[in-house]
């Protein structure tokens, strides 16, 4: 085998690990209030996808060139100000040629910033790989995102208002469910794609065939992965176990 | 006044935070097992929300709309709250014990969580001024605190139930959360 291909199949190795392998959406379960929250049509949902892909392989970039610039114990700061800018630009992008995506994605643009997967990917994989493996790792994890928000999303607008992207799939008979478009809808199927999950035992985090998930890592969105967030967690579980053995005293 | 105790309301309840929103939704699910640790968080949002809603508010008014930088909100917003936090855990850690100890684990974590930023953003977007903010902040902290608290009521009572194989765990959780966010929306036909 020739130098050159290798290096290709290494570059196609972090790709194909975040579009299939450890796809965010269904195996990660990351980005969890992105993923309910604009789901609900799969314009939306395809609209915030190709804006996280845009928002983590940039991020991704800067992030891995400067990543023997950045002083170790100020990265977090550091990355939360590169996320947040690429995030502004983005907006200001969509704001101008696609005011359509903007209006209906309203507030979850900006919130991009906190969402777990483009400072998880930053944390986890930028800060320690080179430039072009850190873009196709940023591409791929955008698209497994992408591809992710899409079919629920497409699943949902099907059920719910028998329609995808605006174009009438249903015949005439199909009464739409509406519930499935609105807010209890996004939680019952991610509660089904999970119990199938399970009932498959197909990886994915929430039923801890993941390792490394991080899915409750107790609210901070913005360090789930491997970083301040897993000691806190453990902070969190022995305050529990101590106040429990307290209450059991108590009873006895 | 009257418009005061509305704002309340429909950020508590019309739109909830969790279940019409979405937003904080690892903490929702991730510290909802036990009611004592789901009211903790509860209230250590409540109080890092109000804060950080005044806060935020006061650096967009005073600084970034004297100075045209509203475009710059994002970056501010997110680095005020997180630099606040910080602050606030260590100045009760170190006047008030008592408090650090009950609020204490709950600070840290949500430094960044989304529906801090929410609340901030959806301030300067709908241009509130600091009373309004504080109020939209407070609400929607509160709609956060009965949610979880909530949650965490039917997930110890849900324990011992007898719940299908593949349902145990996160999918259960989910279902709840979606019957719960059905409930909430009933409010959407208050007419208020």
């Amino acid at each position: 085998m020739s130098q050159q291909n290798k290096e290709k199949t290494s570059l196609l190795k972090p790709f194909i690990n975040g579009l299939i392998t450890e796809n965010p959406t269904f195996v990660l379960m990351l980005g969890l209030c992105p993923t309910l929250a604009v789901t609900n049509s799969a314009s939306n949902a395809l609209g915030m996808g190709l804006s996280s892909t845009a928002v983590l392989v940039m991020s991704n970039l800067l992030i891995s060139a400067l990543r023997n610039i950045i002083p170790d114990k100020v990265r977090m700061p550091a990355y939360i100000v590169i996320v947040a800018s690429f995030v502004t630009i983005v907006q200001f992008i969509l704001q101008g040629y696609a005011p359509g995506i903007y209006e209906s994605l309203g507030i979850y643009i900006p919130l991009i910033v906190v969402n777990c997967i483009i400072l998880g990917r930053a944390e986890a994989y930028a800060n320690s790989h080179s430039v072009g493996l850190s873009i196709m790792d940023g591409l791929g994890m955008g698209f497994g995102f992408t591809i992710g928000l899409f079919l629920i999303g497409a699943f949902r607008e099907l059920l719910g208002s028998g329609t995808i992207l605006g174009f009438k799939l249903t015949p005439a008979s199909f009464e739409p469910i509406a519930i499935f478009v609105l807010a209890p809808g996004a939680f019952f199927v991610l509660a089904a794609l999970t119990a199938i999950q399970n009932k498959f035992k197909l990886k994915s985090a929430t039923n801890g065939s993941v390792t490394r998930s991080n899915l409750a890592c107790g609210g901070d969105c913005l360090s789930c992965h491997g970083s301040i967030c897993e000691s806190n967690r453990d902070k969190l579980e022995t305050t529990n176990s101590v106040t429990a053995k307290n209450d059991k005293k108590k009873e006895d | 006044m009257g418009k005061l105790v509305l704002l309340f309301i429909t950020s508590a309840f019309v739109s909830n935070v969790v279940l019409s929103r979405f937003l904080g939704l690892c903490s929702f699910v991730g510290v909802s097992k036990k009611i004592k640790t789901a009211v903790g968080m509860g209230l250590a949002v409540v109080f890092v929300i109000v804060i950080a809603s005044a806060a935020a508010n006061l650096v967009f008014d005073f600084i970034l709309v004297p100075l045209d930088l509203t475009y710059l909100q994002t970056i501010v917003f997110i680095l005020v709250i997180a630099a606040l936090v910080q602050f606030v855990e260590m100045i009760i850690k170190k006047y008030s014990p008592g408090l650090y100890n009950a609020l204490g684990v709950y600070l840290a974590l949500i430094t960044t969580n989304c529906a801090v930023l929410g609340v901030a953003l959806t301030n300067a977007k709908e241009g509130y001024n600091l009373i309004y903010s504080i109020v939209y902040g407070l609400g929607t902290a509160f709609g956060y605190l009965v949610s979880i608290t909530l949650l965490a009521g039917i997930r110890e009572r849900m324990e011992n139930n007898d719940v299908p194989k593949s349902f145990q765990g996160m999918p259960i959780v989910l279902i709840t959360a979606g019957l719960m966010a059905i409930a909430f929306y009933g409010f959407s036909g208050l007419k208020l």
